[in-house]
């Protein structure tokens, strides 16, 4: 209690203290998941992270690489397999520690370790090594053209902190862990963690030390975040005033918004596409009435889901038009898609049940779907219509809908037989998408890969990318993959989903950021 | 029905059809007692019961009049989603009396399967609190000393915790305990039970103190000299003169055990979206209350309303038509 006022007490002084205070009280459907910036690779767990911590490169709100934490990078001359980072001088954590070369190694060892979920970005990497205060050097196992963008949400933590708390281990989230650092923060970046209280309430306040007051608006002096999960009482909290900034005003309720006076919703197709996964390598799965065998295994019953998705039915009616059907894994921004891989499947529910036949399954077989209800746009209601779908093949689906974070531990624990994911890519490449969700399961790739899919030949492809300087082979090789991504029906795609954030008129920003990555440091309120 | 004592000789031969044309029927009598002719005369009674009738028939009957299956899913079109009620569907020509949810679900036949779900757990509910709450206040009116003071403290313990939390702790407990591929069958049995538990201090209270005046009486003593069992004594003979109180308060639950139902359901602790009570139903609904589609929550809302003011008006009318005092 006496630490509530104490909080309490500091906020006023703090807010007294500023010209303009302006408060932004920002809600979307789920929470972050951790405040252990390495211990989740999740979009809303990294956008909370984006205020209190920093990468050394940042992807703006434009999608344009930024200096964050270092100022320059470049290929050392002497040697084609390292990078070096000039790291910025002056800039201190939150408790006042300086930030030096010593944090950059420690953070990026943390997360390369075992239970980290962001070292698929870094499995190029041999060696992080400090040349002196403010200079790092990155060795790889070969030339890596595209390593910085790798960087955009790795965050540096300070290593005397984590120390001193007793975390320099990464949560270990899938077991059920929580740490000191999952519920404390200690960054260098723009707002300083004031309280949190889990899917409740967190509250930031504006970091008056911060390096780059002065260069950014830094208009947000804090801001209130509040997970609100039910569709028609965010809905309400925007209307009513109750909050400022929503980054998922619901697709039937646009219209409703925009005639608001003072209410605006921008549009913008995001970086992110809804599919769904299936365990096609088990011999037997769980979740089925089959006995002894896998339906999924089979590529005729992966076909004919596919086939019986009806997109186009789930954008109108769904999605009300709010996003754009898809026949591959990765969204048009991603160097490695083509119109060609991304065109649909055939929507023939004869040829789909003709199929399921063939397959030995013309009088179906139950199976169930674990799903997200507070991660992605309309996440259960595409499920339902889904379910719907492959009823008319004779899949009789059951549907588990649950919160995201119960959910996604099902699929990193590879427990799941059957499940909706979403993937946003933050570097632009297909080797992302490869490396979590095609790559066999080891210790630095494949983490996200529930699909029980495992071919040494693909693997040995997929790892030949980090290291390949000639782009047109590099370019050969993820159409490959690509091609046996599809020939497999190893997943379902689903669409690429459209971003609505919706705000009171006062609260304008450089773009809707393709990442679904708002940084209030670059908000402007009039 | 016919005399028990009637036993045909060949089976054969033609039991008499009418019986009732000999002799004064039960249903003549039951027609011209108290309670009918006070039933007759209330037209808020009439009413209840003809709304309550007609919903119990639909519910009944749900899989013969409902125009579609809502939960089938190989019948479901998605192109229907979202049609406004009293029209026809813009893509598919179909038409639905109350419209379609997002799904494209007909609301209409969404709604009579609903109401069997809320019916069935209300009436189950019911009757479980019932036998729980009678037995207990039976032993604590009847046994006395600590038995009494046992049972009645753990029902005033509990009246002290509104329902709904007590529902919402038993559901909790239930849903730790049932593994997660069970749960959508089990819901429904949790959900009776848990409401079940939450209603029958009711019973027990009211059973207790009519068992407290009846214990003394001196039918009561006789059967004691008789040798007659404790049990017999309870249930044979103290039980029947205790009944009345508890249909007034059996009717009055069963409008809230379907009320307790929806709040849970709406909750998202109830009823799952594959087998949608009424609340569940108004949960969905809720979600489209700002982007114009009323009808998703209209329908499923305003049954639930009138279910629950016309069970609860028969119930009123029953303690008036059961109190001597009022007459």
């Amino acid at each position: 209690m006496t630490r509530m006022i104490g909080l309490g007490a500091a906020a006023l002084m703090a807010s007294t203290s500023l010209a303009s205070a302006e408060t932004v009280r920002w809600a979307r459907a789920g929470d972050s998941l951790t405040l252990d910036p390495h211990a989740q690779n999740e979009g809303p767990t990294h956008t909370l992270a984006h205020q209190i911590y920093e990468p050394l490169i940042l992807r703006d709100m434009t999608g344009e690489l930024q200096p964050a934490l270092a100022t320059d990078w470049a290929v050392s001359e002497e040697d084609p397999n390292v990078w070096v980072f000039n790291l910025r001088d002056g800039v201190t954590f939150h408790d006042g520690s300086e930030f030096t070369a010593e944090d950059v190694v420690f953070s990026f060892e943390r997360a390369q370790s075992e239970t980290s979920a962001m070292k698929e970005l870094l499995n190029s990497i041999v060696e992080v090594r400090a040349v002196d205060d403010h200079t790092v050097e990155f060795v790889t196992d070969g030339p890596n053209p595209i390593l910085p963008a790798n960087f955009t949400n790795l965050f540096v933590m300070d290593k005397g902190w984590t120390e001193e708390n007793g975390v320099t281990a990464v949560q270990d989230i899938a077991a059920g862990e929580t740490t000191y650092a999952a519920t404390h923060a200690n960054g260098t970046g723009p707002y300083v963690l004031e309280s949190r209280e889990p899917d409740v309430r967190t509250v930031l306040t504006q970091n008056e030390d911060y390096w780059g007051q002065g260069e950014f608006p830094l208009d947000v002096t804090r801001i209130e975040y509040t997970p609100i999960q039910n569709a028609a009482t965010r809905v309400a909290a925007l209307l009513s005033g109750e909050v400022d900034f929503i980054q998922d005003v619901p697709t039937q309720d646009i219209a409703r918004v925009e005639g608001t006076e003072g209410l605006t919703v921008k549009t913008a197709p995001q970086n992110r596409v809804i599919f769904f996964g299936m365990n096609s390598g088990a011999e037997d799965i769980e979740g089925d009435d089959v006995d002894g065998a896998n339906p999924l295994a089979d590529p005729r019953v992966r076909q004919a889901m596919n086939m019986a998705i009806n997109r186009d039915a789930i954008r109108q009616v769904v999605m009300r038009g709010q996003s754009e059907p898809a026949g591959m894994i990765a969204p048009p921004f991603v160097n490695g898609w083509t119109e060609a891989l991304d065109a649909l499947p055939e929507g023939d529910l004869d040829q789909a049940r003709a199929l399921m036949d063939e397959a030995g399954y013309g009088d179906g077989f139950s199976i169930q779907l674990d799903c997200p209800n507070d991660r992605y746009v309309n996440d259960e209601a595409i499920c339902q219509a889904v379910v719907g779908m492959l009823g008319q093949i004779g899949v009789n689906v059951n549907l588990n809908a649950q919160s995201k974070a119960q959910h996604f531990p099902l699929i990193q624990n590879k427990t799941t037989d059957f499940f909706m994911l979403g993937w946003g890519v933050p570097t632009y490449d297909s080797e992302y998408v490869f490396n979590f969700l095609v790559h066999t399961p080891t210790d630095d790739r494949g983490s996200w890969n529930a699909t029980g899919y495992s071919n040494p030949e693909v693997d040995a492809m997929i790892e030949s990318l980090a290291s390949e300087t000639d782009l047109d082979v590099r370019s050969q090789t993820v159409a490959d993959i690509w091609d046996t991504v599809q020939d497999e029906t190893l997943y379902l795609p689903v669409h690429n989903q459209v971003l609505n954030w919706g705000e009171t008129d006062s609260i304008d920003y450089p773009s809707v950021d393709p990442d679904d990555q708002p940084m209030f440091k670059y908000f402007t309120i009039d | 029905m016919t005399d028990p004592t009637h036993i045909p000789a060949d089976p054969h031969e033609e039991t008499p059809l009418a019986p009732s044309a000999h002799r004064p029927s039960r249903w003549r009598a039951v027609w011209d007692g108290d309670l009918a002719w006070s039933f007759r005369r209330s037209p808020v009674a009439l009413v209840a019961a003809l709304v309550v009738l007609v919903m119990v028939l639909g519910a009944a009957l749900a899989p013969l009049i409902a125009p579609y299956t809502p939960f089938d899913p190989a019948s479901l079109n998605l192109f229907n989603g979202i049609t406004p009620p009293f029209t026809a569907n813009e893509f598919t020509g179909d038409y639905f009396l109350f419209g379609t949810d997002d799904q494209g679900r007909d609301v209409l036949s969404t709604i009579l399967y609903g109401l069997r779900i809320s019916l069935f757990v209300g009436v189950m509910a019911v009757l479980f609190a019932m036998l729980l709450g009678i037995t207990l206040g039976l032993l604590a009116g009847y046994a006395g000393g600590w038995t009494d003071t046992v049972i009645m403290r753990v029902a005033d313990v509990q009246l002290t915790f509104p329902s709904i939390l007590v529902a919402l702790l038993i559901f909790g407990v239930a849903r730790g305990i049932v593994p997660i591929e069970h749960r959508a069958d089990m819901a429904i049995w949790v959900l009776i039970l848990a409401i079940g538990l939450s209603d029958w201090v009711q019973f027990a209270r009211v059973v207790r103190g009519a068992t407290l005046v009846q214990k003394d009486r001196e039918y009561v003593q006789a059967a004691r000299l008789i040798g007659r069992s404790n049990g017999a004594i309870m249930f044979r003979h103290i039980l029947p003169n205790v009944l009345s109180p508890v249909l007034v308060i059996a009717t009055i639950s069963l409008a809230l055990a379907i009320i307790a139902e929806a709040t849970l359901s709406f909750l998202g602790v109830g009823a799952p979206p594959t087998q949608p009570s009424l609340g569940t139903l108004i949960r969905i609904g809720q979600d489209f209350l700002f982007s114009g589609e009323w009808w998703i929550l209209f329908f499923p809302a305003m049954t639930l309303l009138a279910l629950a003011l016309s069970v609860n008006l028969l119930g009123d009318w029953l303690r008036d038509a059961l109190n001597p005092r009022l007459r």
